[in-house]
């Protein structure tokens, strides 16, 4: 077992989880530092909840170890118990005691004495003072989601884990919600894993992304890491929009039909070359290569399909303002571009 | 489904709730294992004499083979046979009859009939039973009103008639819940191939009911093997009877020990079919798109069928309610005002309660068990649970004092012991019942109790039971409700001068005392009245 650097919050270390003939987690590696907020995604069933729950102890992995902070909470030797972990949950549906009121779920997990002390800074900090006394039932979904995060941290856990958190909650909602969660987790200085599917709100508010595929983490670096350099095609297409081409990489720079481009890989030879739709720019020419065959028009920017004359088409996304039509020749430019083996 | 029996197996609805699909099992960490010796130990007052009881019985070797072998033996196994097939038959066909008819049928006062229909189901066995002798018998109310003599009712077809008119609701609701199921447009499809309304019903609809009607007559098949009330009353001998004789008469309880066995085993086996044929009619059902049409018949068949209906309620329900009123009325004329003995009406309630309360305590653990972690250990902890509620009570009380007389000393034969047994026989209700509540709570709340620093006592005490004690409680007054009914486990378990309302009905019948016997009986189908109205509350349906 290799010891995590003193600054880890959560080491998981080659964690196996298998249930039946499924492979849930697949020598699972993750470290996350303390005090960031980390994104755990991927497309649904990829082991992302299983690791969540394998990291708060409510299930056993079949190999492998876990550290919270200093303590090894579990591994061929330790198997400590879910409330001996110090984690908080904020599970997908909340979870609130529907038995108890607002301020009891908060106070269940304080021991001490203060306890009431507590839960009054706590549901100001999610900005619920006035609801202690009401009945789960008696709130709204976005108030439940304060509740279940306010009462995760209220014992001050080393590590919030939240199991795609916002999925309940309608599209307006959620915006608002993933702005104040973020606000909430970084006021209490906590350390947070979200596990979500969706990649937008992945970018929107992790420091740092890990992308997991069939159990296995693939990448992890910042949002715009991940958007700008993605470890391989499949990353590519499941973080952003993607558009590929072919080219001829040779030292610092790959050639393609749309230019010439700096690259850094040490790839040479054939390969496959990514652009963001949005890294594709259309500029008027009446002798360019391709020309405009459909738009879709979204007010805060518009997609145009852009068709070579082989019939090979390529996707730009641009600004508002420029106005095409339909059969405008174009020349492309473009920002920069990713390279991939062939 | 869910019926509750007065003495006997039976699926319970509440018993059924494993039969849904479950919910996301919690798959990763294992039950602590204090929870498993808890669920354990809750089998041990029954599964340990019965294991005593049957080692007794292989290690008494010559003894017990001459019993097993004798000519007697078989002839009661042949005559217990005939008898539950004979009773089997009867009731298979009234309670498919009456369930298509009051189901296809368009009938003046349909809903009204469907319920008269399934009303027998409130009148203990004994207590029919003890309707028709004092009705029909030599000192009987038809022979005083008319003068004359009817060939007096026992033996063999009387014990038939009152168990046909206990068991044959069974098949008559699983039979309906299983007509609910079928999709019209199978016999739709049929009859647009050209294929006649009656060869339709029966290549088409019938083939989809016999698993379920199997499984109903299978159920009516355990009930009449392990009933001893009715059986005892008419002078039949079958089993049970003989076992209870056997061990009333004789110093040697091992031939009673050897036919309880022979029983346990034939009642396993059906018990084992039983389930199977509930399992293949699972394979069945599912939702019809739309309701069924109702069939328009002639005169003459609706005539026909009112007669079938009328005739059946009258002898099942009219006739025992009736009897019973006239018997107690004519006590109150001649003074006796309400012959209530109150020692076996306190018997019965305090019992009965305790019984509740120790059945709710030892299902805790095996709901959580069963539910939260679902696995081959626990699945069949919650098998064994229900094959204790399906054995002859008369054999798991032959086995404890068997067991009692000689390992227990001074408990055998007291309240406590009396108690245990009850809970543990209708634990399945207890648990039953609490399973179901279990599943509606959502498995994240005791993960984000653990999250939040409790162990798995403490949420289990804090999160959990609160939030299914209702069902615990329902489950409880299941049992209360079923103790009360119970009776060949009371007679052998009781302490002395131990009374309940069932020994009270039994007891004054056997001794032919009719008006006596009226007060109990009434105001035990009072009683069994209210968890019969729950189960038909929860069967009720817009196409009912």
């Amino acid at each position: 077992m290799t010891t995590p650097p003193a600054t880890s919050a959560i080491h998981c270390h080659r964690l196996i989880k298998r249930y039946n003939d499924t492979l849930a987690l697949d020598e699972f590696e993750l470290e996350i530092t303390r005090g960031q907020i980390l994104g755990l995604l991927g497309p649904s069933g990829c082991g992302k909840t299983s690791a969540l729950r394998v990291i708060a102890g409510f299930e056993d992995p079949d190999s492998g170890s876990v550290t919270i902070g200093a303590t090894t909470v579990v591994s061929e030797s330790v198997n400590l118990p879910p409330e001996r972990r110090r984690v908080g949950m904020v599970f997908q549906d909340y979870a609130l005691f529907p038995h108890m009121t607002v301020a009891r779920n908060v106070g269940y997990g304080l021991v001490d004495r203060d306890t009431t002390a507590r839960v009054v800074e706590v549901l100001d900090v999610v900005g619920l003072s006035d609801l202690g006394d009401r009945m789960p039932h008696e709130l709204s979904g976005g108030e439940q989601q304060r509740v279940a995060l306010a009462r995760a941290l209220a014992p001050r856990p080393e590590v919030v884990l939240l199991d795609e958190p916002f999925s309940n909650l309608d599209a307006t909602l959620r915006d608002r919600m993933r702005r104040d969660v973020r606000r909430i987790l970084k006021e209490a200085g906590a350390t947070a894993v979200f596990v979500t599917h969706d990649q937008e709100e992945a970018l929107a508010i992790a420091d740092v992304v890990a992308v997991m595929r069939s159990g296995r983490v693939i990448q992890v670096g910042s949002p715009h890491q991940l958007y700008r350099r993605p470890a391989d095609p499949w990353v590519a297409g499941f973080i952003g929009e993607s558009e590929f081409i072919a080219g001829i990489a040779g030292v610092g720079s790959v050639e393609t039909e749309l230019g010439v481009f700096p690259q850094v890989s040490n790839l040479r030879g054939e390969v496959r070359v990514m652009i963001r739709p949005e890294w594709i720019h259309p500029i008027a020419a009446a002798d360019g290569p391709a020309r405009v065959v459909e738009q879709e028009f979204y007010g805060h920017d518009q997609l145009l399909v852009l068709e070579f004359d082989d019939g090979r088409r390529l996707q730009s996304r641009i600004g508002a303002s420029p106005s095409f039509a339909s059969g405008d020749r174009v020349e492309v430019g473009v920002d920069e571009v990713v390279v991939f083996p062939a | 489904m869910t019926v509750v029996l007065e003495e006997g197996p039976g699926p319970d609805p509440a018993v059924d709730y494993l039969d849904r699909p479950p919910p996301r099992a919690r798959r990763g960490r294992r039950a602590p294992r204090w929870l498993w010796l808890a669920a354990w130990l809750v089998l041990v007052p029954v599964a340990v004499p019965m294991a005593f009881l049957v080692a007794d019985v292989l290690e008494s070797s010559s003894a017990a083979w001459n019993v097993l072998f004798s000519t007697r033996t078989l002839e009661l196994i042949v005559r217990s046979l005939l008898f539950t097939a004979a009773v089997t038959a009867a009731a298979a066909m009234i309670g498919v009859s009456a369930a298509w008819i009051t189901f296809r049928i368009e009938l003046w006062g349909r809903r009204v009939w469907t319920v008269l229909v399934m009303l027998p189901l409130v009148i203990p066995s004994y207590v029919i039973a003890l309707t028709l002798i004092s009705f029909f018998g030599g000192r009987g109310l038809f022979a005083e009103l008319t003068g004359t003599g009817l060939p007096s009712i026992s033996g063999f077809w009387g014990a038939w008639l009152a168990l046909t008119l206990s068991t044959y609701p069974y098949v008559f609701l699983i039979t309906r819940t299983a007509l609910r199921r079928v999709d019209p447009a199978y016999e739709e499809a049929a009859r647009g191939l050209g294929a006649s309304s009656w060869r339709a019903l029966r290549t088409v609809v019938l083939p989809q009911l016999r698993p379920s009607i199997a499984a109903g007559s299978l159920l009516v098949a355990l009930y009449t093997l392990s009933d001893f009330g009715a059986v005892s009353l008419m002078r039949f001998d079958s089993f049970t009877r003989v076992i209870y004789a056997q061990y009333q008469g004789r110093l040697d309880r091992t031939t009673a020990a050897v036919l309880s066995v022979v029983l346990v085993v034939i009642a396993l086996m059906v018990l084992w079919a039983e389930q199977r044929s509930r399992g293949r009619a699972a394979y069945f059902s599912r939702r019809p798109t739309r309701p069924m049409r109702r069939i328009r018949v002639s005169r003459r068949a609706r005539l026909g069928a009112y007669a079938f209906l009328g005739g059946v309620v009258a002898v099942g329900l009219v006739l025992p309610l009736t009897t019973l009123l006239i018997w107690w009325l004519r006590g109150v004329a001649r003074g006796d005002v309400i012959d209530m003995r109150w020692g076996a009406v306190l018997g019965s309630l305090s019992g009965s309660s305790a019984a509740a309360l120790i059945a709710i305590a030892a299902a805790i653990p095996v709901v959580v068990l069963t539910v939260r972690y679902r696995s081959r250990p626990s699945v069949a902890l919650d098998r064994s649970v229900y094959v204790v509620f399906s054995l002859p009570h008369i054999t798991v009380a032959l086995a404890v004092v068997l067991f009692g007389a000689q390992y227990l000393g001074p408990l055998y034969q007291s309240f406590l012991v009396l108690v245990i047994v009850y809970a543990i026989l209708f634990l399945a209700q207890a648990t039953g019942s609490g399973g179901a509540a279990l599943l509606q709570v959502n498995p994240h709340l005791e993960d984000a109790a653990r999250a939040l620093g409790r162990g798995p006592m403490r949420t289990l005490r804090e999160i959990t039971v609160p939030l299914i004690w209702r069902g615990l409680l329902a489950g409880g007054a299941l049992v209360f409700l079923t103790t009360m009914k119970e009776l060949p486990a009371t007679l052998l378990l009781r302490p002395t001068g131990f009374d309940t309302l069932a020994v009270r009905i039994w007891s004054t019948a056997n001794e032919l005392f009719y008006a006596r016997a009226a007060a109990p009986a009434l105001l035990l189908i009072a009683v069994s009245a209210v968890p019969t109205y729950l189960i038909l509350s929860r069967l009720r349906d817009p196409s009912a």
